[in-house]
């Protein structure tokens, strides 16, 4: 890879290595990744349990800090961030879709939605209500996530990460708990919102059927980029 | 395989170590302060019992004049003489350096073996030196400590006499009490000659009573003991809360642990019973710890409530506790039924369990809607019984019953009030932080209910108990200024002294009002009678509660007589009743004052009255009228010219003071029972945010992963207790106001006799709310500090599933 250039993109990683101490001893778990994706790309990662995916997302996402290496998102090497710039970094870059769908219990479907959009200071009534218009939501605003299927919930949990307009969006198999036909839905969904505002798309899956339909893929194995 | 599960539920345990020690500290704690309570009732309910046993007074018949006065010896020498098998007694209280001591005096040579609690006969004593001059005088070893240096007969000391009580040969108790040749009864040897003549010509002003079941002091102090009581399982209620937090906890995490040992074959019976078990075993030994701790509270405590008794009813009660087997087996039987009460709703829950139930941590702490709707229609029915019994409940059983329904209503009113409170807040909210802040509140609130629950339970409590102290104490302090009006109290040692002192006084000062007083009996209780001379110091100053429109005329004039609000409130008697006090003598009341702080019924009749009508009435006191500028130099030109110890002479600040003082040590058993309660509370709080911490990973995990620090959510979290603390103190204030109304306008009237005003003290809620926030905010800090601490990867887990 072409360090130079690949600064320049949206997303720049290079030899990003990171380990985990254990009773057993330490794990190294990434092992100098290096790779890059603009604005607009969608990439999948895949690779077989345990072989780095998430950790690899959580890094990307300043959820979590590599040992080594260099992260450039959006122009700022994140590696050497404090806890407060990381936090401003997700709130204003960073748009997170999980397995679990990890919706705000408390909250209903309205204001989940409009939830990191507000933190952002990026609250948008109209594309709010177009997006819950195209996610199929609109009937159910005022329900709690609990009211919900897995399918709706994920859809929500999209939802509310576009609502941000984030740059980059980071989905950690968040098909990985829906039915094949929910699941498909809720990629078609995920892929045409994103082409349509133009953030990048990083999505952690298992699936080689789901991940042959990204622009570019990525597969981690022993924890390096195969 | 039982042992093999029992080790697998005990594991649960060694994970959360802190949850474990929570739920022992609950239930110790819980225990403790009930113990603590019965250790003390118990302490005095014996000291009450061996004075109602002194002579025999719980076994043997007396013979006793029928108002209760002293009457001639020689109607003992002529019962002798017509056959009955009777022995004199004499009774009576004499202030010997500052305290009252209770003198009896008995006949050993006649006394009744069953009468016999000091054996005079024995080598410490000798009958000898017992019957003979200066005699010896018999006492418990708190009293022998107070009478040392007293100019008194020799003091010999026994374990067998109720502290304050001396015993004496008959001869010697009358010369110390100044009533020579006269008792005050007989006692009746259980079998009698049938040839005595009958009790009517020989002795016809007597009457038979009998043995005394319950004395005087046990009726009067059950009140005091009710309360305690009361008190003690308030505090044990908050504690509980503790103990059903945990267990409940416990019972949902291990959710899995029940359907994967069901599932591997271990039948539910066996699951129930191995639980109920480990439960028992924790409720054992939190019950010995909570009692062990009890009686060191209950060491801590006995002296204030030691004094509280003395000052309150002239009980004695010695300052040591003595191991009783009850109190350790009502504990560890109370600590069991708290036990396993607080663990019956999680145990039906997991005998209805299907065996394939979902393992669901968070459900215990998902109360529904329905559930809030019924909690708060309890709540309000509760509210309604409060009502109706303040209306048409009677009694002190109506008044504890109506207080615990105002609390128990009040606490299952809280947490759909909170719930309305905060879901107004989530609405209103502008930013998104503060939307999220108030519905997550909401939504933790099922798991935080129970400790702020017992939050409400301490703070009201506090803040009734507070109230009522404190009104009492302004109520107390305006009517001592009132009643003690005169500038100096004087006290002779001897009748003679009386007279030459009162001689002495009448051309130095403005007046000298006698303080004489009588004992008798009225409308079957206990009295004392007071003569007072017409003075504008009683016309100005008395504390009258209601009176007729001329009732100082009428006192003057021996027509009418002053009752105090308790013997009014006891005997039933208003304005223009009669009241007979002796000998035939009977005149309606005139008027009615108050009399607070004193156990005993209270009579004020003209001194002419008294003097004609008691002849043996003590004559020893007077008030003394002067200008306030020269009271000092009267008081110590009156010591010098005779003699007087300091005590004989006090200034009316001293006697204020001294009160005031009483005053404060009577209630300095609540004001602890009080602080502990509050901190098995903020206790309860802690447990709970604790607990809860663990769960709450995966709600806060994702508000992080979009952007907020771990410190702010700390903050956040800590902020979180505190709102809702000051909150449930909001909701304190008005229950502990109602609680306050309860005690001074129905509880206090039934124990004490007396009804008080309510006075409202705004700046004791603001230190109470101050002290309830700090508590919340420290009961938060812990956790909240995890919070900020937390590694980054623990919350990923949350995301990666494997949380």
């Amino acid at each position: 890879m072409d360090w130079n250039a690949a600064a320049g993109m949206l997303l720049a990683l290079k030899d990003v290595s990171k380990s985990y101490t254990t009773s057993e001893g330490p794990i190294q778990v990434l092992r100098g990744v290096s790779l890059s994706l603009d604005a607009g790309e969608n990439a999948a990662l895949t690779g077989e349990s345990g072989s780095g995916k998430s950790t690899l997302l959580h890094i990307v996402g300043g959820l979590d800090t590599a040992d080594s290496g260099t992260v450039h998102l959006d122009g700022r090497d994140i590696a050497g961030m404090d806890d407060q710039q990381l936090a401003e970094l997700r709130r204003g870059t960073v748009g997170l879709v999980f397995q679990q769908f990890n919706l705000i219990p408390s909250l209903d479907v309205a204001a989940n939605l409009a939830f990191q959009a507000r933190l952002a200071g990026r609250h948008d009534e109209r594309w709010a209500a177009m997006l819950a218009e195209r996610l199929g939501l609109s009937q159910l605003l005022k329900r709690y996530p609990e009211q919900l299927s897995g399918g709706q919930q994920q859809r929500v949990a999209i939802g509310r990460t576009l609502a941000a307009r984030p740059k980059i969006i980071l989905a950690d198999e968040p098909t990985g708990n829906l039915d094949e036909a929910t699941g498909d839905a809720v990629l078609d969904l995920m892929l045409g919102l994103q082409a349509e505002t133009g953030a990048a798309l990083l999505m952690v899956t298992h699936s080689a059927r789901l991940a042959a339909r990204f622009g570019r893929r990525f597969h981690l194995t022993g924890g390096k980029l195969a | 395989m039982i042992r093999e599960s029992f080790i697998v539920l005990l594991s649960h345990w060694r994970r959360k170590p802190l949850q474990l020690i929570m739920l022992l500290l609950g239930l110790a704690l819980a225990t403790a302060l009930w113990s603590a309570v019965q250790a003390i009732n118990g302490e005095a309910r014996a000291s009450y019992a061996r004075a109602a046993a002194v002579v025999g007074q719980d076994r043997l018949e007396s013979l006793v004049q029928s108002d209760g006065s002293r009457f001639s010896q020689q109607i003992y020498v002529d019962l002798r003489r017509a056959g009955w098998l009777v022995s004199p007694i004499i009774e009576g209280e004499k202030r010997i350096g500052g305290e009252r001591i209770r003198i009896i005096g008995i006949d050993p040579l006649t006394l009744p073996p069953q009468a016999r609690q000091v054996d005079v006969m024995g080598a410490g004593i000798g009958l000898k030196n017992f019957i003979t001059p200066p005699g010896i005088l018999v006492t418990s070893p708190e009293t022998a400590q107070r009478l040392e240096g007293a100019a008194l007969p020799p003091v010999a000391v026994v374990d067998t006499l109720p502290p304050g009580t001396a015993m004496t040969d008959i001869g010697i108790a009358q010369s110390l009490l100044e009533v020579e040749g006269q008792v005050s009864r007989l006692l009746l040897w259980p079998t009698q000659p049938a040839s005595a003549k009958p009790l009517e010509e020989t002795a016809p002003g007597l009457i038979r009573r009998q043995p005394a079941v319950e004395s005087d002091l046990s009726r009067l102090t059950d009140s005091f003991h009710l309360n305690l009581t009361a008190f003690g399982f308030l505090a044990f209620a908050v504690g509980i809360f503790i103990v059903h937090s945990a267990i409940g906890l416990a019972f949902e995490q291990r959710r899995a642990v029940f359907r994967t040992l069901r599932a591997l074959g271990l039948p539910l019976r066996s699951l129930v019973i191995l639980l109920a078990a480990e439960l028992m075993a924790f409720a054992l030994f939190s019950g010995l710890a909570g009692v062990a701790l009890g009686y060191g509270v209950a060491w801590a405590l006995l002296p204030d409530v030691a004094a509280s008794l003395r000052g309150l009813y002239g009980a004695e009660v010695p300052g040591t506790l003595t191991i009783r087997p009850s109190v350790w087996l009502a504990g560890i039987a109370i600590a069991v039924a708290g036990t396993m009460v607080s663990a019956a709703g999680g145990l039906w829950r997991l005998w209805n369990m299907p065996l394939l139930a979902p393992a669901r941590p968070r459900a215990w702490g998902l109360a529904s809607e329905r559930a809030m709707r019924l909690q708060a229609l309890s709540g309000i029915a509760l509210m309604v019984v409060t009502g109706a019994l303040t209306q048409v409940g009677s009694g002190l059983v109506a008044g504890f019953a109506a207080l615990a329904a105002l609390l128990l209503g009040s606490a299952l009113l809280l947490p759909p009030l909170l719930s309305s409170l905060l879901k107004l807040g989530s609405r209103t909210a502008r930013s998104v932080l503060a939307q999220w802040f108030w519905a997550d509140t909401r939504q933790q609130l099922p798991g935080l209910s129970l400790a702020l629950m017992a939050l409400l339970l301490a703070l009201s409590a506090n803040a009734g108990v507070g109230t009522m102290v404190s009104s009492f104490r302004l109520t107390f302090t305006g009517w001592l200024d009132q009643r003690l009006a005169s500038e100096l109290y004087v006290t002779a040692r001897n009748q003679d002294e009386a007279q030459a002192m009162r001689d002495w006084l009448v051309p130095r000062s403005d007046a000298v009002l006698p303080i004489w007083n009588a004992e008798t009996r009225v409308e079957g209780q206990p009295v004392q009678v007071f003569g007072i001379v017409d003075h504008a110091t009683y016309r100005d100053n008395w504390p009258m509660l209601a009176q007729v429109p001329d009732v100082w005329d009428r006192i003057a004039a021996s027509e009418a007589v002053l009752l105090n609000e308790q013997l009014a409130r006891r005997s039933g008697l208003g304005l223009g009743d009669p009241v007979a006090l002796s000998n035939g003598l009977s005149l309606p009341v005139a008027g009615i004052f108050s009399d607070y702080g004193n156990p005993k019924g209270q009579v004020i009749v003209s001194n002419d009255l008294l003097v004609k009508n008691f002849p043996d009435a003590n004559r020893l006191r007077y008030a003394v009228r002067i200008d306030p500028a020269k009271a000092a130099r009267l008081a110590d030109d009156l010591r010098t010219a005779f003699a007087l110890p300091l005590e004989n002479v006090i200034d009316q600040a001293s006697v204020k003071s001294f009160s005031l003082r009483i005053f404060d040590r009577t209630f300095a058993v609540t004001a602890a029972l009080n602080v502990l309660t509050l901190g098995v509370a903020a206790l309860a709080i802690f447990a709970s945010l604790l607990t809860l911490s663990g769960m709450r990973l995966p709600q806060l995990a994702p508000v992080w992963a979009m952007g907020l620090t771990r410190r702010h959510l700390a903050g956040l979290e800590l902020l979180r207790s505190i709102a809702l603390a000051a909150l449930t103190m909001i909701v304190a204030i008005p229950v502990g106001i109602g609680l306050s109304w309860m005690l001074l306008a129905v509880v206090n009237v039934e124990a004490f006799g007396w009804r008080l005003p309510l006075h409202l003290f705004p700046l004791d809620w603001v230190r109470l709310a101050i002290f309830a926030l700090l508590a919340a905010g420290v009961a938060a800090a812990v956790p909240a500090l995890r919070l900020a601490r937390i590694p980054p990867a623990q919350l990923l887990k949350v995301f990666a599933n494997e949380s």
